[in-house]
């Protein structure tokens, strides 16, 4: 095997499993630490395809500043394993096989398509280049840029209101 | 590598994603794994984008590649808007009940 | 005069009238005027009947039915609302509209106790009584005749229930009813199977094809025909609505009971005479059917005590001669006795009448004795319909019952003995009802012997008129024996026999039996009469109960009870089982649980908005996940 193929099916089995063990840990600090690493995992995804502006952008913001907000809260307040809530044994199981059966229906439907043995370019390609990327973002899509700005600003400010006390 | 393998990929952690949500009570948690479900719908489109690249479908249409990552881009800058808010509204929660407990929200009922 | 024929329609239409405007407007014409317009409307159709005859006997009969208008008219179908005039008819209508029209004048008298509404209203039952006998004796086709048929049946509710405040007269009136419904039943279904069978109800074509039908259609047509005679007639089984239907006034009982409604049946058999001879086993069935019922009523008037209750079983009585008559083949035999008890039947309910008018209303005849000297016209009358009624000669009675007994033993001296032993029975209980009422001492109270007095002229006319029928009325029907050429009845209706005449094979009687056989009757009745009258007339009254044989006669065969324990009782136990089960439990069950289960559904439903998030995103994903499967795979 490829070096490629090799690194491919790493990185997907260590998101697999840490994804397996977001949803299994019962500590919360713990899962917020296996999403990290998912994280990380993502991000080599897309150093494999060349998406190299993307990969930046998800360890500085995703894994950086998201996952950092939730163990503030997580840490804010002092949840640990011992007060975890337990959810009820038959809906855990329903979920479990709800949640199986979709993937099945998903990846049966979608692998049986035409163009599932589509290649991809892997190593190589300069779309995802950071100036390529740069020049579309700001040559076609300047407006939603800006207008994300807008977004965040009411974010804040929606969070601002909500987290103030009362009276 | 084939599309197909990026596909199974996504879809697992899509599904585990789900899994995640219907069995934890922590709404912190479930929060996560929303976060965990956008994370791979982005691998997913990023590997679109790659194999429209590999494709003859580039010479007709040049800019398909780039929608897709820039649409990755906006699809992780709404996560983090939303992150913010999602939190907030949990910390006030948290504030009137005292407990992350999901189920507490059945008091919407009344 | 032949265009006589041109009145025909308004012999049924003047009694319509007649009870429109009585019952639309009983509550604006005076009693005098309802009387008017009653009688009146019988009479004009009594006179043109009188025309009609005068001409038939001339010899002028109508060939084809009088056509009015097409009452069904589908393909295959033609029944028209068609008129048959000939000799079968017109006897008829001559006795309807005139024994009908001495009954509503007799009336106005008896019911002038009633309220003006009242009155008006009970001559308007009367005259649509009189229109439906009419349709039926006029029809062409048997559909006519079952509209005339229907409607005597619901005349004859209306009338028995006619004091409607009383439940047992209501009772009585539904008793009538639904047996004449049982009849019609078989009535009907014998139309059926006839139209089915040959396309056609008229009388004219059916009598021409009627070699068209096989033995087996001919049985099963005249025996459901006679089923409908059965309850309309009242023969065994179904009589016992006769003796309850008493509870109506005493000239309903007279018009309905005696003289018209119940010889319907008699009607439609002669009518269909060419069907009856064609099938011996019907035949034979009517005779026994017949003969039985005769004898049966009889041995019930034997015990009876009430006088109209007497009159009743003797009236189920003679009807069962005359099917008796019919089952032998003597059909000019039973349309004589329709006549002949027509004129002293009618009568002696009218003297009844008389008699319970003077009474007070009182009916029994042990509280009643001496009134001879009282009511010399009802006593004269009543007593000259009681010889006619026990075939003296040389009154009406004994020419009709004779030829229907000289018949009888040409067919089988059996059935010509035991009908002797009926008349023996007949002349003993009549004069046993004679002797009670008129003869003796007064055995009633004080009061009632101070109102005893003669009914006004409006009653006694007509006794005296149908007196005077009782006693000639016999003399049409002169039998060969006595004078050649007397029986100018049977000349007259040969026509009408004719088809059946020409196929039965006669066997007629040599002169000596058949006086023979009159002296054995006449004596053997005279000595009955003889008897009764001395036993009679001496009648104390005892409050002894009566026992043994006495007893079941007394208490007519129990027949009633039995009919109440095998019909009546498990046909309303399964009404009241469909009622409770079927009804309650099954049908409102259902109903009502169609609402519960909507209430109780929308109950659970409602659980659904649980407020657990959790719940609300594992049915999302359920959602989706179906929505996936169905878009992908299906």
């Amino acid at each position: 095997m490829s070096i490629t193929a090799l690194l491919f099916w790493g990185l997907s089995a260590l998101a697999l499993f840490s994804a397996i063990m977001v949803v299994a840990s019962k500590n919360p600090v713990n899962s917020i630490l296996y999403l990290i690493v998912v994280f990380f995992a993502i991000t080599g995804h897309y150093i494999l395809l060349n998406a190299q502006f993307l990969a930046i952008v998800n360890v500085i913001v995703y894994a950086g500043a998201i996952m950092v907000l939730f163990l503030f809260v997580v840490m804010l307040m002092n949840l640990n394993a011992e007060s975890e809530p337990k959810k009820h044994r038959m809906l855990q199981f329903a979920g479990l096989i709800s949640g199986g059966c979709l993937f099945l229906v998903l990846v049966s439907a979608l692998s049986e398509t035409a163009q599932a043995s589509n290649m991809v370019q892997m190593g190589g390609g300069n779309s995802g280049l950071v100036q390529n990327l740069g020049m579309a973002l700001f040559k076609n899509y300047v407006l939603p840029f800006e207008i994300s700005s807008v977004l965040f600003l009411s974010a804040m400010i929606g969070a601002v209101v909500i987290g103030k006390k009362e009276g | 590598m084939e599309i197909k393998w990026y596909i199974g990929l996504a879809v697992a952690l899509f599904c585990t994603g789900i899994v995640g949500v219907l069995t934890r009570r922590n709404s912190i948690i479930i929060f996560m794994c929303i976060e965990l479900m956008l994370n791979s719908v982005n691998l997913l489109l990023v590997a679109f984008s790659k194999m429209h690249a590999a494709s003859a479908l580039v010479q007709s249409n040049p800019n398909v590649v780039s929608d897709a990552q820039i649409f990755v881009f906006f699809i992780m800058v709404v996560a983090a808007a939303e992150v913010s808010v999602g939190l907030a509204i949990i910390v006030m929660l948290y504030r009137n009940t005292h407990s992350v407990d999901v189920n507490f929200l059945n008091r919407l009922k009344n | 005069m032949s265009n006589v024929f041109q009145l025909v329609w308004l012999i049924p239409v003047l009694p319509l009238l007649g009870f429109l405007i009585n019952g639309l407007g009983r509550k604006q014409v005076s009693k005098t005027m309802a009387g008017v317009i009653g009688s009146g409307s019988v009479l004009a159709s009594f006179i043109i009947s009188v025309l009609i005859f005068i001409q038939l006997n001339a010899g002028n009969v109508p060939k084809e039915p009088f056509h009015y208008f097409d009452f069904i008219n589908v393909t295959a179908l033609k029944i028209g609302f068609d008129f048959q005039i000939d000799q079968l008819t017109s006897i008829f209508l001559l006795i309807i509209t005139g024994v009908g029209f001495l009954i509503h004048v007799y009336s106005t008298s008896y019911m002038h106790d009633e309220e003006p509404k009242d009155f008006a209203k009970y001559f308007a039952y009367l005259n649509l009584f009189v229109f439906s006998m009419l349709l039926l004796v006029m029809g062409a086709n048997y559909v006519i005749m079952f509209i005339g048929w229907e409607g005597v049946g619901l005349c004859s509710y209306l009338l028995i229930g006619f004091w409607f405040k009383n439940t047992n007269y209501n009772i009585a009136a539904k008793k009538a009813f639904i047996m004449n419904r049982i009849g019609d039943l078989g009535f009907l279904l014998a139309v059926f199977w006839l139209i089915s069978k040959l396309g056609t109800a008229d009388y004219h074509q059916v009598f021409a094809n009627v070699s068209k039908l096989t033995t087996t259609d001919i049985t099963a047509i005249t025996m459901l025909l006679f089923v409908g005679a059965m309850g309309k007639s009242a023969q065994i089984p179904l009589y016992t609505w006769l003796p309850d239907a008493m509870a109506g006034p005493t000239p309903v009982s007279a018009l309905i009971h005696a003289a018209t409604m119940v010889t319907a049946g008699i009607y439609m058999i002669a009518r269909s005479n060419i069907l009856y001879t064609m099938s011996p086993v019907t035949q034979a069935v009517v005779a026994i059917v017949g003969l039985s019922t005769a004898i049966l009523a009889a041995t019930i008037a034997l015990k009876q005590n009430d006088i109209k209750k007497v009159l009743a079983y003797s009236t189920v009585s003679q009807l069962g001669y005359m099917f008796l008559a019919l089952g032998v083949g003597a059909y000019t035999g039973a349309v004589f006795h329709v006549m002949t008890h027509a004129f002293f039947k009618a009568l002696l309910f009218l003297g009844a009448g008389s008699v319970i008018h003077a009474m007070s209303g009182e009916q029994d005849i042990r509280n009643m004795g001496g009134l001879k000297k009282y009511m010399s016209v009802t006593h004269i009358t009543f007593l000259l319909a009681c010889l006619a009624i026990a075939g003296m000669p040389p009154f009406s009675g004994f020419f009709s019952k004779d030829e229907i007994l000289a018949a009888a033993y040409e067919r089988s001296p059996l059935l010509w003995g035991v009908g002797v032993g009926g008349a023996i029975m007949t002349a003993f209980y009549m004069f046993r009802l004679y002797a009670m009422t008129f003869l003796g001492k007064f055995r009633g109270t004080h009061e009632q012997e101070h109102h005893l007095h003669e009914s006004p002229k409006a009653m006694t006319i007509p006794l005296i008129i149908l007196a005077i029928l009782s006693v000639i009325g016999g003399w049409i029907g002169i039998p060969e024996v006595f004078m050649h050429g007397g029986h100018r009845l049977e000349a007259f209706l040969e026509p009408v026999f004719a088809q059946s005449n020409a196929i039965t094979v006669k066997h007629p009687l040599n002169h000596n039996t058949e006086y023979g056989l009159m002296a054995a009757s006449v004596v053997l009745a005279l000595a009955a009469l003889i008897f009764a009258w001395s036993k009679f007339s001496k009648y104390q009254k005892t409050d002894a109960e009566e026992t043994g044989f006495g007893k079941v006669l007394a208490n007519r065969w129990y027949v009633d009870e039995l009919y109440d324990a095998i019909i009546v009782k498990p046909v309303q136990s399964i009404a009241k089982y469909f009622n409770d089960i079927f009804e309650k439990k099954g049908i409102d069950g259902f109903v009502n649980g169609v609402g519960k289960a909507v209430n109780h559904g929308s109950r659970q439903i409602r659980l659904l908005q649980s407020g657990q998030v959790g719940t609300y995103v594992l049915m999302m994903v359920l959602g989706i996940l179906i929505f996936f499967i169905i878009q992908l795979f299906l």
